[in-house]
């Protein structure tokens, strides 16, 4: 039974068959509230990758690359790590400590891996109770990361409306960091070299997450911890056999994702709103389990699907302001029509798609006969 | 009496708070019994809940409107089942495109439909479910403790709450005392035996994850159209989870699912209770803590600390012919 | 006429012509064996005529009548029953409901239970298969298992029981037990198709015998008239080398000892029960035993994959005691190779490249890194050289260790231990799956690191490989030692009786 399948059809031939079957879908969506869907994508196009809006683009291609690197490592070790709204909300938390802390008394360069540090160990130890559990008592981390982000949230709410909140604000929001403390944005860097662009919430933590997806490349398919991730993620038993702890690949593994999804909130606190909001995470942790089926759990594809989705929540705003009656959510409905296609049906198609490429080999050997019978 | 009172009155709260609770935890039950893990438990509910706010404020009748919910529950677990069962897709991944799905198209539809911001209009009396007075309540209000029990605790609910309550034992039944009940248990647990039974383990698992959608259709309505009046964005806000919560800290069972539902109810209601509530000088009971508690308790369980959570053996995992 | 007809059933899975014009004839109430090495083709067959598979052409007749079966439910009702390898039970379920499954009588239990009940107790006593139709499946052995799935056949009116390879799990008393059953089952009309791999029970209980070689139907025979030699010539095609060329072992220090060895499974039942053993530089000492008698957690325990509850593990260096485990990869520091039972499940990631496969458990040598990076070149190359050295094909070290064959995928896995160099290797099934060819050069690989002073501990549930390759034989059953014999003095039969420790048991000696 040979099973194996030219990987250009695995990799890149059916993904991008599900995803145009979510944008059909979405055509469909777009059509019933009246919407002509080719003038909608123009709209967004435009809107995404035009000079205006690439900024925006890229701003929330940043979240979605933290985000969707997150969950794409742990699926290597065979773990679905659904707390990516939590280990993010907590990791704002983290960055917003060691501004307030320090931000007036540092410089930035010291800072700023402090801040990295900051996000990335608190979202590192939200990831690492459910992390635990399951390695040690076996309690499954779909139902437990659930439960931590559903926990992350009462803490948040707690700790901004009692502890945290800025007194000279009514709603709960934590006090502004102090600007030394700001990450610089992209319009301030491109201007210190004397180019000027539009203003836009990008900043340098896109290069970060441009670093993170090195880094996770590395670590994965170059070093002998990925080696034991990738063990593990795929056969429990072998991995036992061959010594590797599943315990401490499950642990250091979520953490790792935790710490990803944790940074994100470098993007959102110290990059743009500058201080902790409610709710700040507004769904990427989500969007990120999207990124990372788009993206096949490869950092390649997690930055493509990352520009694809963050292109779609820029095009959408952009969407609400040329239609009535529409706002951004229905980037929400092609989100979920995306995970839908190429995650839980992405077998759907697979039989007849497989055929293709058997098809054309057979036509190339006919071809090869008839020219050798001619030679 | 004061704090007899208070208790008939939080326990009021509860019963009206676990009722979805209840249905999508039932709900859950089936589908996960039958092998097939759900967590688009609220993603249902909430496509329920706007479907029959909207279907009842366009008829005028609150019965359209609980169909219009089921239906389009329904409809989203046959999505589920399609890509689950039919394509052995990822149940979880499933399980989250059809929450996120729903979450954009409700306000999508809504905005376009009702054009109030992605809200439905506020439902008029015709247009929801309306408490049930028991015969007497009024006259026995005054009894001391039972009158009051039962006046103002038992009676003056609507429809959909005994309902979910009276589902309960019904579920138990189908559960234990059925050949449906024997094959959907057995089909969570090893879909082979069932298989070389000579029973399609397709179609067994699809009836579990139709009444998931039946019952998910059930909850939705209830928030809609019994709870409130009318639909709100995001309006179950986690609900379906806390559901899937009660699942679990009930065993797969139906009577420990109850219970489950019903203490976190309570919390519910204890957390609106005492809100702002001091204990002591200046120390206020933090809710969020009580809100959270359901949470902390599932993973508790999961963890074994307090006792332990056995999944059927099979859920999660297509059934795929071995050779 | 006979019960059950094939004519030329043809079934491939791609590439793989797995069932090629496959013919049989059974008459109504035999004992028909279906003989044939692993992979020849016997279980897609039954799973063709319990309706598993659809046959790709061809027919299959019932009691003379042509029949189409899309689905078990056809097989049922044609009268068809099925006891699997592995058991089609639902493990929290009563006996009596594991039965009543798909069987039953209206949409209500109750009535149904009460009315399989008596049936049940009745078919219980017509054929002697006494099981407590009110105990839990899971706390049932296996033995008793596997009544409960030929009651499950026969309370849905079998009259064609297909049984695959149903010996593999017992102890010897059980498959007598079990044949007894069979032998009823067969008075009362039951037509019956044992398949199997052990030649011996062939010519234990069947009235006739087809040999099944690489998909195809090669023999139909009398049972009466053939020979043990014979069918083993038709099932591999040619004359079976069953021994090995070696020369007498030179044995030497002792590199593994093992002192009153106890080890306990999850739900804590024993699986080791106070075993000691040696092995010595220099020799091959072969474990026989019926499978499931503590052979694979011996073995596991050894490799320091199983935790152990009491004794110790002397390697050269050091020791493993409960209160010092260690873990696997430390053993393989210590000299100590393993070749697991299960290649799939334990001795490769099928999902990665050969490449890393043949580096499992030696991931963190030096020779395959960098200080942080992984020298992937060095593990391509040297993935390379073993295949070059071991025949392994095709010599493609970036493929998918799933596309090798399970020959090739177990030189690759006996290359990747072997060339460690170690002490001492242990090696479970060194030829589970793998085609004659393998078989030979995989064996005389092992005598090759016997006779360079190693020490070998091989596991085996083939008899004849144990016979053909250890110096000393010690038989397991039940988790104990129950014997020990030079292989020059073994014969099968003494064997055989140990396995079934013939000697100790008192149930044994009741049957006889």
């Amino acid at each position: 039974m040979n099973q194996s399948m030219p990987n250009w059809v695995n990799y890149a031939l059916i993904p991008v068959i599900n995803v145009l079957l979510a944008f059909l879908v979405s055509a469909i969506v777009f059509v019933m509230i009246d919407i002509n869907p080719i003038e909608a994508a123009e709209v967004m196009i435009k809107g995404a990758f035009g000079s205006e809006g690439l900024g925006y683009t890229l701003y929330y291609t940043t979240n979605l690359i933290f985000t969707g690197l997150a969950v794409s490592v742990a699926f290597h070790a065979g773990l679905f790590n659904i707390g990516g709204e939590g280990q993010a909300y907590l990791g704002g938390l983290g960055v917003v400590l060691v501004c307030l802390g320090f931000g007036d008394q540092l410089p930035l360069f010291i800072l700023m891996p402090l801040c990295i540090l900051g996000a990335a160990f608190f979202g590192a130890a939200w990831a690492f109770i459910p992390a635990y559990l399951q390695a040690k008592r076996g309690s499954h981390i779909v139902i437990t990361t659930i439960m931590f982000n559903f926990l992350a949230s009462s803490l948040m709410v707690y700790l901004l409306v009692n502890v945290m909140k800025d007194p000279r604000q009514m709603a709960p929001v934590s006090s502004a960091i102090p600007e030394a403390s700001q990450l610089p944005s992209f319009q301030d860097m491109m201007a210190a070299i004397g180019v000027s662009i539009g203003s836009s919430p990008l900043n340098l933590s896109f290069f970060f997450a441009l670093i993170a997806c090195v880094l996770v490349w590395i670590y994965v398919w170059h070093t002998r911890w990925g080696y034991e991730l990738r063990s593990v993620g795929f056969n429990r038993n072998a991995a036992q056999y061959a010594g590797i702890s599943h315990v401490k690949v499950i642990v250091v593994t979520m953490m790792i994702s935790g710490a990803l999804s944790g940074m994100m909130g470098i993007n959102e606190v110290q990059g743009v709103s500058h201080q902790l909001k409610l709710d700040f995470v507004a769904g990427y942790g989500f969007t990120g389990i999207a990124v990372a089926l788009m993206g096949r759990n490869h950092p390649i594809g997690v930055i493509l699907a990352s520009l694809l989705f963050g292109g779609l929540y820029q095009g959408g705003s952009d969407l609400a302001f040329d239609f009535e009656n529409v706002d951004r959510e229905i980037v929400v409905v092609i989100q979920g029509l995306v995970i839908l296609f190429s995650g839980a049906l992405e077998h759907m198609l697979r039989p007849q798609i497989v055929k293709i490429p058997m098809l054309y080999a057979k036509l190339r050997a006919s071809n090869n006969q008839n020219g050798s019978a001619e030679a | 009496m004061e704090w007899f009172n208070t208790i008939i009155i939080m326990l009021d709260a509860t019963l009206r708070v676990a009722t979805p609770l209840l249905f999508a935890a039932l709900a859950g039950m089936f589908s996960e019994r039958a092998g097939v893990v759900d967590i688009s438990l609220e993603g249902k509910m909430l496509a329920s809940a706007f479907a029959a706010a909207a279907a009842s404020s366009v008829t005028g009748s609150v019965w359209c409107g609980l169909l219009a919910g089921i239906a389009t529950s329904v409809f989203f677990a046959l999505i589920h089942g399609f890509a689950c069962i039919t394509h052995r897709g990822d149940q979880v991944v499933s399980g989250v495109a059809i929450n996120i799905l729903v979450a954009g198209l409700t306000v999508t539809l809504g905005r376009y439909w009702f054009q109030q911001g992605g809200q439905t209009p506020q439902l008029k009396d015709a247009e929801r479910f309306k408490p049930i007075e028991f015969p007497f309540a009024q006259e026995l209000a005054d009894v001391p403790v039972i009158g009051h029990v039962y006046s103002e605790l038992l009676s003056g609910h609507n429809i959909l709450v005994y309902l979910a309550f009276a589902l309960v034992p019904l579920s138990a039944w189908v559960l234990y005392r059925t050949r449906f009940g024997l094959r959907l248990r057995a089909v969570g647990e090893n879909p082979s035996a069932v298989d070389t039974a000579g029973i399609s383990v397709t179609w067994l698992r699809y009836r579990g994850v139709l009444i998931c959608g039946v019952l998910c259709g059930f909850a939705g309505a209830y928030l809609s159209t019994a709870l409130t009046g009318g639909f709100i964005a995001n309006m179950t806000a986690g609900k379906g989870f806390m559901a899937l919560a009660a699942l679990i800290f009930g065993k797969w069972r139906p009577v420990p699912v109850m219970l489950a539902c019903l203490l976190f109810g309570f919390l519910d209601a204890a957390a609106v209770r005492l809100q702002g509530v001091e204990i002591a000088d200046g120390v206020a009971i933090p809710v969020e803590l009580i809100n959270a508690a359901p949470y902390i308790l599932t993973v508790f369980l999961l963890a074994g600390f307090i006792g332990k959570a056995i999944a059927p053996k099979a859920v999660g995992t297509p059934y795929v012919k071995e050779r | 006429m006979y019960a059950l007809e094939l004519k030329n059933i043809n079934k491939s899975f791609g590439d793989v012509h797995a069932n090629k014009n496959i013919c049989l004839q059974i008459p109504k109430g035999t004992i028909h064996g279906i003989v044939g090495e692993n992979g020849a083709g016997k279980s897609t067959l039954m799973s063709i005529i319990y309706g598993f598979y659809e046959p790709d052409n061809g027919e299959i007749l019932v009691n003379g009548n042509a029949l189409k079966i899309n689905d078990s439910c056809d097989a049922i009702a044609a009268g068809i029953g099925m006891v699997h390898q592995h058991f089609m039970l639902v493990e929290n379920f009563t006996v009596l409901e594991n039965v009543l499954l798909g069987a039953e009588d209206g949409a209500m239990l109750n009535e149904s239970l009460g009315k399989a009940r008596k049936r049940l107790e009745k078919l219980e006593e017509e054929f002697s298969l006494e099981v407590n139709v009110d105990a839990i499946v899971e706390r049932l052995s296996v033995g008793l298992q596997q009544r409960v799935e030929i009651l499950k056949a026969l309370y849905r009116d079998a009259k064609i029981l297909i049984l695959d390879e149903p010996t593999g799990v017992l102890t010897p008393q059980e498959t007598k037990h079990l044949f007894k059953i069979l032998n009823i089952l067969k008075e009362q009309g039951v037509t019956i198709v044992l398949i199997t791999h052990k030649l011996q029970e062939i010519l234990d209980i069947t009235d006739n015998v087809s040999v099944m070689r690489q998909g195809e139907m090669v023999a139909h025979t009398k049972t009466k008239g053939t020979t043990r030699e014979e069918l083993a010539e038709l099932m591999v095609g040619r004359k079976v080398r069953l021994k090995v060329d070696k020369s007498d072992s030179e044995v030497k220090e002792s590199l593994l000892s093992i002192q009153n060895l106890s080890v306990i499974d999850h739900q804590n039942v024993p699986r080791v029960n106070n075993v000691s053993l040696e092995v010595k530089a220099g020799e091959v000492v072969g474990i026989a035993g019926v499978s499931g008698n503590g052979q694979s957690e011996l073995l596991e325990a050894i490799a320091g994959i199983t935790a152990i509850q009491a004794g110790k593990i002397q390697f050269a260096k050091e020791a493993i005691t409960p209160e010092h485990p260690i873990s696997p990869d430390k053993i393989r520091k210590l000299g100590v190779a393993h070749v697991p039972e299960d290649r799939h499940k334990m001795g490769m990631v099928t999902k990665m490249t050969a490449s890393e496969a043949a580096i499992l458990g030696y991931h963190n040598d030096k020779t395959y890194n960098g200080r942080i990076l992984m020298d992937l070149k060095a593990v391509e190359q040297d993935c390379a050289e073993k295949m070059q050295r071991w025949d392994v094909r095709p010599p493609k070290p970036e493929l998918k260790s799933a596309n090798f064959s399970g020959g090739n995928q177990q030189k690759l896995i006996i290359a990747r231990e072997v060339e460690q160099n170690p002490d001492v290797l242990l090696i479970g099934q060194p030829t589970r799956g793998v085609d004659i060819g393998a078989i030979e050069f995989i064996h005389e690989q092992v005598i090759k690191l016997r006779d360079a002073g190693k020490a070998v501990l091989l596991v085996s549930v083939e008899l004849e490989e144990i016979m053909a390759l250890a110096d000393r034989i010690v038989v397991m059953f039940d988790g104990q030692i129950v014997g020990e014999v030079a292989a020059k003095d073994a014969d099968e039969l003494t064997l055989g009786l140990m396995m079934a420790n013939a000697a100790g048991n008192e149930d044994n000696q009741q049957e006889n």
